[in-house]
């Protein structure tokens, strides 16, 4: 049929064929040890480095968040809490008509509507496995409908994490403080001190007071699950954890019901008011009004709300207890009385005619002590109990302000006293060095007796203030004021040591007792300044009235309180400590502005917080009064 | 020839049409297919009954196949490559466009893919032609058998599928190779080819085809982008170390890092999960195959089967090298799906139908002789 060649050599054309297909063979047997070589060095050359890649692809940490450490007062009461919030949440992919069914639940939950358009925001921006929140922060009436009605939305499910949450609000904020929102900034600092790893899963900060000092401690260290991930960054199965490590819980030396009763005290007023023990420098209160509810900070403070803080005439974000730089007028006169016997100036019976005013030589100008008949004779003690200004007006003229300075410095003022918070500012000590390099001036005479009286340049902050009657309380010692008392909870309590500065020293110890006697007499004697506040008291204490101008009067006005405006008006000023015996507290009070002055104000201010305390730390003493009445 | 003892073993596959070592290295790989399968697709189920349906009617292909002799093919050969390249044509002005090339001709109750017809139509029709005349073809013959060869290549390779048409074009070839072309011819050839290459790469490569080459030559290059499949296919290779990571416990291909797990880069989970052990024993079986196809060729008598069988073999191993070569980083990636063990319909049917031309020109011989010598 078909038409062949005629002949055909089978044989040469099967023995070509051959041939070939033993070439083919070699060459397929050449080419597949060249894959298996290539696949060798794969598997074997490169295992290492691709088996690690292999990893590297799969295995992702997860970090988790520790608990923040838990803040106590010094009697266990919880002052800063982790509280879960309740948020509803969503696996977009696990539900098939999402919009039908977050339309149901906006509905169910009463979600208005800019809630529901955030969360459509949200979702586009979401992988499709990841959880998106449709609801936060919801309230137990919204968690009870939904849990009821959970069965008829899969995919949606109620998720809970700890938030900071401060039961006190405005109370503590100056104290405690609060955390917020880690910023670009926070970032960048914890960045730079190596920190930043450690903060992979946390929201919040610590940002003011306790909790942005003792950021370290209450944070705790963030742990790992590591989870084997998809290529799409879905985890598959968790492959180890290593759980975080709770920040460790702290208890402060605060009694929050003295603290309670220090800011009730300053009611309405602007001013602080610091109550420190006297031998460890625990702080049992430190009131600071106005304040504000630190709450608002932890999820993020309204824009509207913060500026309204922030331009406040009253000033709450400052901390008046450790920024508030107050002239602290003749609460200072125990330690100028002090430096002068001290520097020989005058002696204890060394007394000078007060006849209203003080004159300089040469200079012709009065001026005028507080009191404008005179104390006629007066020595140092005398000075210190009635505040005689023009004793201090020749005492201050015969030191010099920079002999001044310097002894004031001891006591810490111009210096932070070192409390641990952030917020606190050195205040000014000046001398005339100071003046020179501030304003190019050189210091006159007529200062000097303003630094005398605890004017003039010279400002303080109520805690220099209530350490440095810390420091006259026990006769030179200077414990600094902290607010930490130890770690962990009242049950296993690390106790943490008193600090203490360089103490005070004087050539006779019995120049402490001259000064602490006229102290005394302050609340004791008929004369002293804060007699009528400490009237009765169950105590015996050491006090000094100060009333600071917050103007400058010319030498023959009169200051009526009831004519200037408020903010004209004087501050009063009062630091004392008690037992006058055995000093157990240090108190120091500083209100602005007020119509009167540390005798009529602030004295009674303190009697009122030492009372309190008094009635807590010695009930003893109550009771026996009220076996002895029955 | 040998066949007296052979019949005398298995005298049941041979009245099958069958050969029993070619028949037990298929069956082999397609139950690894299973296997494997299972773990590239994510273990499911679904796609393995699938697969075991399609080798079903791949395998039913191949026995139907062998059981007529190599004659008929012979001279039904021009019909069927003649149909293939109307089909081919049909596809560029009437084809089902998918992944930016038309491949698919829509025939009412099936689509049918032309080039995989062609598969087979090309080495028959070549082996036809150059059988017509005593071996070694002359120069003319060749020229002509070359115009036959480039045909329907430039059809496959317009639609665009250039792997496939290389494909179509090697099985030509190869006969033309086994054959007898002289020595000189295929290195002048050869020379040939890699004068062209330049043009080849700027006139009638895609973009896309650029790109898998230049990814091939670097992959580090665009380590997210085209280079991603071969970063991750290396990675899941290597990281298969010499014993594997386990059956179903390769990360790579699990967690989906790999791309094409269960298709063009299914040797990949092999490496990974049974690691060098597994993939040498994998390719000692292709081996087998190939070597046996070989040996049925150089048995068998009728010169056109012998070239059919030749051609047909040489051509499975080059799919085998490829597609290994490709997912291993020594060729640029072709789109080109691991014989009988990747996920996939079209191509099965092809090759088994391939390997039942190669049974039939295994079993049918002793006709043949009595033909050529009575």
């Amino acid at each position: 049929m078909r038409t062949r060649t005629p002949i055909r050599d089978h044989d040469a054309e099967s023995s070509l064929f051959a041939g070939r297909v033993i070439f083919a063979i070699v060459v397929i047997i050449g080419l597949f040890a060249v894959i298996l070589g290539n696949l060798y060095h794969l598997q074997v050359d490169e295992y290492n480095d691709l088996q690690t890649r292999s990893n590297d692809n799969r295995i992702k940490l997860v970090p988790i968040a520790p608990n923040r450490g838990l803040i106590y007062d010094r009697n266990g009461t919880l002052l800063a809490e982790n509280l879960p919030v309740y948020s509803l949440e969503v696996i977009p992919e696990e539900v098939t008509d999402l919009e039908q069914q977050v339309a149901r639940i906006a509905n169910l939950l009463e979600i208005p509507p800019e809630a529901i358009e955030d969360f459509e925001q949200n979702v586009k921006t979401q992988r499709r496995f990841n959880h998106v929140t449709v609801l936060d922060d919801m309230n137990e009436q919204q968690i009870a409908r939904f849990a009821a009605k959970q069965h008829k939305f899969p995919g949606f499910s109620i998720e809970a994490r700890l938030v900071r949450h401060y039961p006190f609000d405005d109370l503590l904020t100056h104290v405690v403080g609060y955390v917020a929102k880690i910023n670009r900034r926070d970032v960048q600092r914890l960045d730079e001190e190596e920190r930043l790893p450690n903060y992979a899963a946390s929201r919040t900060i610590g940002k003011l007071g306790i909790e942005k000092y003792y950021e370290e401690q209450l944070h705790g260290e963030v742990g790992y699950r590591s989870v084997e991930v998809n290529n799409r960054g879905r985890v598959v199965r968790t492959l180890n954890t290593e759980p975080p490590t709770p920040g460790s819980d702290i208890v402060l030396e605060l009694d929050i019901e003295l603290q309670r009763k220090a800011t009730e005290i300053l009611g309405e007023n602007r001013g602080s008011i610091i109550l420190m023990d006297a031998q460890t420098g625990g702080i049992l209160a430190m009131a600071s009004t106005p304040s504000y509810n630190p709450n608002w900070f932890v999820s993020g403070i309204s824009v509207d709300r913060y500026r309204s803080l922030l331009n406040s005439r009253h000033s709450p974000l400052l901390n008046r207890a450790t920024q508030g730089g107050y002239p602290p007028a003749s609460t200072i006169k125990p330690q100028l009385g002090l430096l002068g016997l001290q520097s020989g100036e005058i002696t204890p019976t060394t007394r000078i005619w007060d006849p209203g005013w003080f004159e300089i030589k040469g200079v012709d100008r009065r001026y005028r002590d507080w009191l404008a008949w005179g104390h006629g004779w007066v020595n140092v003690s005398k000075a210190i109990r009635e505040s005689c200004d023009t004793f201090y007006y020749d005492l201050a003229l015969k030191l010099g302000v920079d002999q001044i300075s310097d002894f004031m410095h001891q006591f810490g003022f111009g210096e932070k006293t070192g409390i641990d918070i952030a917020e606190e500012i050195p205040a000014i000590m000046p001398n005339s060095g100071w003046k020179r390099a501030r304003y190019g001036q050189p210091w006159y005479a007529g200062e000097t007796l303003s630094v005398g009286i605890g004017q003039s340049y010279w400002t303080a902050t109520p805690m220099q203030l209530a350490a440095a009657t810390g420091v006259m309380a026990n006769n030179g010692e200077f414990v600094i004021p902290r607010l930490l008392r130890g770690y962990g909870t009242l049950d296993d309590m690390q106790v943490v040591e008193p600090k203490y500065n360089q103490p005070v020293q004087v050539d006779k110890q019995s120049y402490w007792q001259v000064v602490h006697d006229a102290m005394v007499e302050v609340t004791s004697s008929i004369h002293g300044t804060a007699h009528s506040a400490f009237r009765h008291a169950p105590y015996t204490s050491a006090g000094k009235t100060g009333t600071a101008q917050v103007v400058n009067l010319g030498e023959d006005e009169e200051y009526v309180a009831e004519e200037v405006a408020e903010k004209y008006r004087d501050n009063a000023m009062y630091i004392g400590y008690a037992p006058a015996e055995s000093p157990e507290v240090v108190i120091a009070v500083a209100i602005e502005n007020v119509v009167g002055g540390g005798g009529s104000i602030a004295a009674p201010a303190a009697r009122r917080l030492l009372d309190t305390w008094h009635k807590r730390y010695h009930p003893e003493q109550y009771e026996e009064v009220e076996s002895a009445n029955d | 020839m040998l066949t007296t003892e052979e019949r005398q073993r298995h005298p049941l596959l041979k009245k099958l049409h069958l050969d029993g070592p070619l028949l037990l290295g298929l069956l082999s790989l397609c139950i690894a297919s299973l296997f494997i399968v299972y773990s590239a697709s994510g273990q499911n189920m679904d796609m393995v009954v699938r697969q075991a349906i399609r080798i079903g009617a791949a395998l039913a292909t191949l026995f139907v196949v062998a059981q007529l002799p190599p004659r008929f093919y012979e001279r039904i050969s021009p019909l069927i490559y003649g149909l293939g390249v109307l089909l081919l044509i049909a596809v560029l002005l009437v084809g089902e466009v998918g992944k930016g090339a038309q491949r698919w001709l829509d025939l009412g109750p099936v689509t049918i893919q032309p080039s995989e017809i062609m598969k087979l139509a090309m080495p028959l029709m070549i082996a036809w032609f150059i059988n017509q005349r005593a071996l070694p073809p002359r120069l003319l013959r060749i020229a002509a058998a070359l115009a036959l060869v480039l045909l329907p290549t430039l059809l496959i390779a317009k639609q665009p599928d250039l792997g496939t048409s290389l494909l179509v074009a090697s099985a030509g070839l190869f006969v033309i190779f086994f054959a007898g072309l002289s020595w000189r011819l295929i290195v002048f050839a050869v020379m040939l080819i890699l004068a062209f290459l330049p043009v080849l790469w700027i006139y009638l490569m895609h973009d896309y085809q650029r790109q898998r080459v230049l990814t091939f030559l670097n992959p580090e290059l665009d380590p997210l982008g085209s280079g991603y499949h071969i970063i991750q296919s290396k990675i899941a290779i290597g990281s298969g170390g010499i014993d594997g990571k386990g059956w179903l416990h390769g990360t790579q291909s699990q967690l989906e890092f790999l791309p094409e797990r269960h298709t063009d880069f299914i040797f990949s989970v092999i490496s990974e999960e049974f690691g060098l052990i597994g993939v040498t024993l994998l390719l000692a079986l292709y081996t087998f195959v190939i070597i046996r196809g070989l040996i049925i060729a150089l048995r068998t008598q009728d010169m056109f089967a012998k070239l059919l069988a030749a051609s047909l073999t040489l051509t499975f191993f080059v799919y085998v090298f490829v597609n290994i070569g490709m997912v291993s980083g020594l060729l640029p990636v072709v789109g080109v799906p691991l014989p009988l063990i990747s996920y996939g319909g079209t191509s099965m049917v092809t090759l088994m139908a391939g390997f039942g031309i190669i049974m039939s020109a295994a079993t049918h011989h002793r006709l043949v002789i009595r033909d050529g010598y009575q």
